[in-house]
């Protein structure tokens, strides 16, 4: 191999006054906070979309099946290009050219990617609703709770643990799914991973500063939420033993 | 303080109860026993609701449970039921599961829910378990864990559906003591069960079901001494005899 090793290019000056290495923390910055953000807004409108397809009534269903179908089965890369250069379009005129012009980019990617990763959320929280027995809820609603009371109180906090190993997963993936917004100009890790080998001949460095990065953030997210799952674990619990119906 | 008056109920096409008609009074207890399928479940679960029903009417001290205006949760507040597979919320200690009916749907504070909880607990024999999790009590002690959790809800009347028919025989009896107990103290009890030892002892009247009718409802005496239909003497002889 003739490669030609050299780690110190990370501290030369970029055309901006900037070090590279100051490039990849912006970048890592960026996917954090695009990340981060996205998973929040996932969490709870999955959440809300999960609980809607497990009640009785029948247009709740229907609207959280459909926005499923939508949403998890149109590629990512096209859901962003759709909120950032057809949304505007379709809405009242003056809205649009708001978002076009106004509207911080990270809000869109951050919607974008957020509503994409719902519906995979949404799935995991029906599924975990799903596998309670329905004397849980009955049990709930026997005792006077409303049926809401019963998703808060009852239902929710043992569908969470049971699906904790799965949210555990999409929010792993919700990092390497970020870098797609680099599409729409958000300059995350994955864009200035871009821009360096453009600039530099450095691939190898840089690659494997960037696998890295991303590792890293998988792996401390995977160790936060082992945290959680410790935390929350029920003492004597075997899941989905007994039950009726 | 319940009475069901004409009630049928449908799945679609197939009818699960028909036109079943009986009650229960103030501090009567009602054994209800029956064949698998017979509708037992799902008549009990009538009675508070849980279980909506297309025809006739079932009213609970003087309230009509599928009037819609009625306040169903409030209702159910006030009548107390025990499941087969007990179903306490199991991510929730023991007091906890007392506990927390009383604070959401009464209102009460915490530390009067507590108090009341843990009076209840004791008098099933359980106190010592209070810091516990569901998983780690045997189903016997859950079981009486779940009836001290109705009761902790002040209810004017229980309902049980086969308390005792998930749990291994020698676990039967903590159960029934309990529910014995309750019976002799006044109790307005609705029991699903095949513990015909329970019904002799406590109840005023036994009502047997098939086929979702209620083909017979007599006193106690009468129906261990004489049942009248075909079925309900298959249906005894069948298990008395094991
Ligand atoms: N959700 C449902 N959809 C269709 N049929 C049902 C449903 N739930 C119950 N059934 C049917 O209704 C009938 C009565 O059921 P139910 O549970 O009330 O019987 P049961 O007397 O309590 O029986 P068991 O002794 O087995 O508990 C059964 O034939 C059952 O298969
Ligand atoms: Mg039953």
């Amino acid at each position: 191999m003739n490669y030609h090793w050299d780690w110190m290019f990370f501290f030369q000056e970029t055309d901006d006054g900037l070090k590279y290495y100051d490039w990849i923390l912006s970048g890592l910055g960026w996917t954090t906070a695009v990340s981060l953000a996205s998973l929040a807004v996932a969490l709870l409108l999955g959440s809300v979309l999960g609980v809607m397809r497990t009640t009785p009534r029948r247009w709740l269903v229907g609207l959280g099946d459909a926005y499923v179908d939508v949403f998890r089965n149109v590629p990512l890369i096209v859901q962003l290009f759709m909120w950032f250069f057809v949304v505007p379009e379709l809405v009242p005129e003056k809205l649009g050219i708001w978002m076009k012009q106004d509207l911080p980019y990270i809000v869109t990617a951050v919607v974008g990617l957020g509503l994409y990763t719902a519906a995979r959320i949404a799935e995991q929280v029906k599924a975990g609703i799903n596998s309670l027995s329905r004397g849980q809820r009955n049990a709930g609603l026997a005792l006077g709770f409303t049926e809401w009371q019963t998703y808060r109180y009852v239902r929710l906090p043992m569908a969470y643990r049971i699906v904790l190993p799965a949210l555990t997963s999409e929010a792993m993936n919700i990092f390497k799914n970020s870098a797609v917004t680099y599409a729409v100009g958000i300059l995350e890790l994955y864009f200035q991973y871009k821009q360096i080998i453009e600039k530099t001949s450095q691939v190898l460095e840089i690659t494997i500063v960037v696998t890295s990065c991303y590792f890293v953030l998988a792996f401390v997210m995977n160790r936060l939420l082992a945290f959680i799952e410790a935390r929350t674990r029920v003492p004597g619990l075997i899941v989905g033993t007994k039950g009726d119906k | 303080m319940i009475e069901i008056q004409n009630v049928s109920k449908w799945y679609g096409s197939f009818q699960v109860l028909t036109d079943c008609t009986t009650r229960v009074d103030k501090g009567e207890v009602v054994v209800v026993c029956g064949p698998s399928g017979s509708g037992k479940s799902t008549l009990i679960k009538c009675v508070n609701a849980l279980e909506p029903f297309q025809k006739g009417s079932v009213v609970v001290d003087g309230i009509a449970v599928e009037d819609p205006k009625t306040n169903l949760p409030k209702l159910r507040s006030r009548v107390g039921m025990v499941f087969q597979h007990f179903e306490l919320f199991p991510h929730m200690t023991i007091t906890d599961n007392l506990a927390i009916a009383q604070v959401k749907v009464l209102g009460r504070s915490r530390d009067e829910a507590v108090e009341r909880g843990l009076k209840l607990l004791d008098r099933v024999g359980l106190k010592a378990h209070a810091a516990k999790f569901p998983g780690q009590l045997s189903g016997g002690q859950q079981q009486r864990v779940a009836i001290a959790r109705a009761l902790a809800m002040d209810p004017i009347c229980m309902l049980f559906d086969e308390p005792t028919s998930a749990l291994d025989p020698e676990m039967i009896n903590e159960v029934l003591d309990v529910m014995v107990q309750l019976a002799q103290e006044g109790m307005t009890m609705m029991c699903v069960t095949h513990e015909m030892g329970f019904a002799r002892k406590v109840a005023n009247r036994v009502i047997f079901m098939d086929r979702g009718a209620i083909v017979e409802d007599a006193a106690k005496e009468e129906f261990f001494g004489q049942p009248r239909s075909e079925r309900a003497q298959t249906f005894l002889a069948k298990i008395l005899n094991h």
